[in-house]
């Protein structure tokens, strides 16, 4: 894994999920908004970070919003989202 | 024990992470039909995690795509090391099915050195060639625990209107729940599918359990409370299994033979029913939902 061929995007913008967008990019990048950015920003950040790292992705740019979701739910939607980015056609 | 069994789409984050809360004996997590084909990939993905983390705090059921779709293998890598109580095959309508799966399974048991045979599977059989082979699936291998009977998709294909009053399903009710009590497994009714129907469903739980099915499905959270409740052994069913098991001990106690209670026979049939109401109002109240 790891080779991020094509944009992808994973989830919803529903109460308790997350909408995660990946594009190709050079470098490894993370947005994050969230409706606890404030309180929970970092730890989402983290586990979005450790699931890129898990799924061996070293250079995407990563777009997340964040509806209230669990880390079990973002680094879910973060998975399918690198997954599908990485199939072929 | 299941009185209730909930289903909660796969994808829904918001339904699944509040499943434990819902007071099902079990949730059914669904990859089936309440996932789009294009999100498959982000319910199993989805499920896995939830079963690796969330605590329903109750037996976890996983409803994988159908033997004959392009995603059960899939579902089953995914699942199958997250371990979870149960598989539930849709459209299970012959035993080979159901032995090809469970070879799936063990074979991914041990490659993650798994105990083997320790997740159940639950037939869900919801074809016209499925009720007609019951007693072969339920008794195909030992990790089947119950059958399910799936009221919806059978109607389509008896090529019948689904009633609530449930006629066209009747001799299909009657069929598994014979099947599974003959191969010594338990049983479970199709869900009612009227959400706000409370009448409805009342007296479609209390046909099925006249029938002898063991519990019944629900879709909507809000059926869950009725179920358990119509799924518990009454208080009066209590007192008089109390009463029997109380006259047979006596009777045992002073080695006579038979017993009489309230000038009637205890026969061992009436013996083994209090046995199963005194267990099954035990485990009612392990759970703890008789208030």
């Amino acid at each position: 894994m790891g080779g991020i061929i094509k944009s992808a995007s994973a989830g919803t913008l529903e109460s308790s999920d997350a909408f995660v967008e990946i594009f190709p990019a050079e470098e490894l990048s993370v947005e994050i908004s969230s409706i606890v950015m404030e309180r929970f920003g970092e730890a989402i950040e983290k586990a979005v970070r450790e699931q890129l790292s898990e799924c061996g992705v070293a250079a995407a740019r990563v777009r997340v919003a964040d509806r209230g979701a669990l880390d079990c739910v973002i680094k879910a939607r973060v998975e399918t989202a690198v997954r599908r980015a990485e199939a072929k056609e | 024990m299941r009185r209730s069994m909930l289903f909660l789409p796969g994808n829904a984050p918001n339904m699944i992470i509040n499943g434990g809360t819902l007071r099902a004996d079990s949730v059914i997590l669904d990859l089936e039909d309440s996932v789009a084909p294009g999100e498959k990939d982000a319910a199993r993905i989805l499920v896995r995690n939830a079963l690796r983390t969330v605590d329903f705090g109750c037996e976890t059921i996983v409803r994988i795509n159908s033997l004959d779709s392009e995603f059960y293998e899939e579902d089953l890598k995914e699942i199958v090391p997250c371990a979870p109580g149960a598989i539930m095959p849709p459209k299970s309508s012959r035993r080979e099915d159901i032995l090809r799966l469970d070879d799936m399974i063990e074979r991914i048991e041990e490659e993650n050195y798994m105990k083997k045979g320790k997740i159940k599977l639950i037939p869900l059989i919801e074809t016209a060639l499925g009720v007609e082979n019951a007693f072969e699936i339920a008794s195909s291998c030992g990790r089947v625990t119950a059958i399910f009977l799936g009221g919806e998709d059978l109607s389509a294909d008896l090529r019948c209107k689904r009633t609530k009053s449930g006629e066209e399903i009747l001799y299909a009710r009657e069929r598994i729940v014979c099947a599974a009590r003959a191969a010594g497994v338990e049983v479970y009714d199709t869900p009612f599918t009227d959400a706000f129907d409370d009448e409805g469903l009342i007296a479609d739980a209390k046909l099925a359990k006249s029938l002898g099915f063991s519990g019944k499905a629900a879709v909507a959270p809000r059926h869950v409370y009725a179920i358990n409740e119509i799924f518990s052994p009454t208080k009066e069913e209590i007192d008089y299994a109390k009463e029997v098991m109380g006259v047979i001990e006596e009777a045992h106690r002073l080695g006579k033979g038979a017993a009489s209670l309230h000038g009637k026979m205890i026969d061992p049939p009436i013996v083994e029913r209090a046995r199963l109401v005194l267990e099954a109002a035990e485990s009612a109240e392990r759970r703890g939902f008789d208030e």
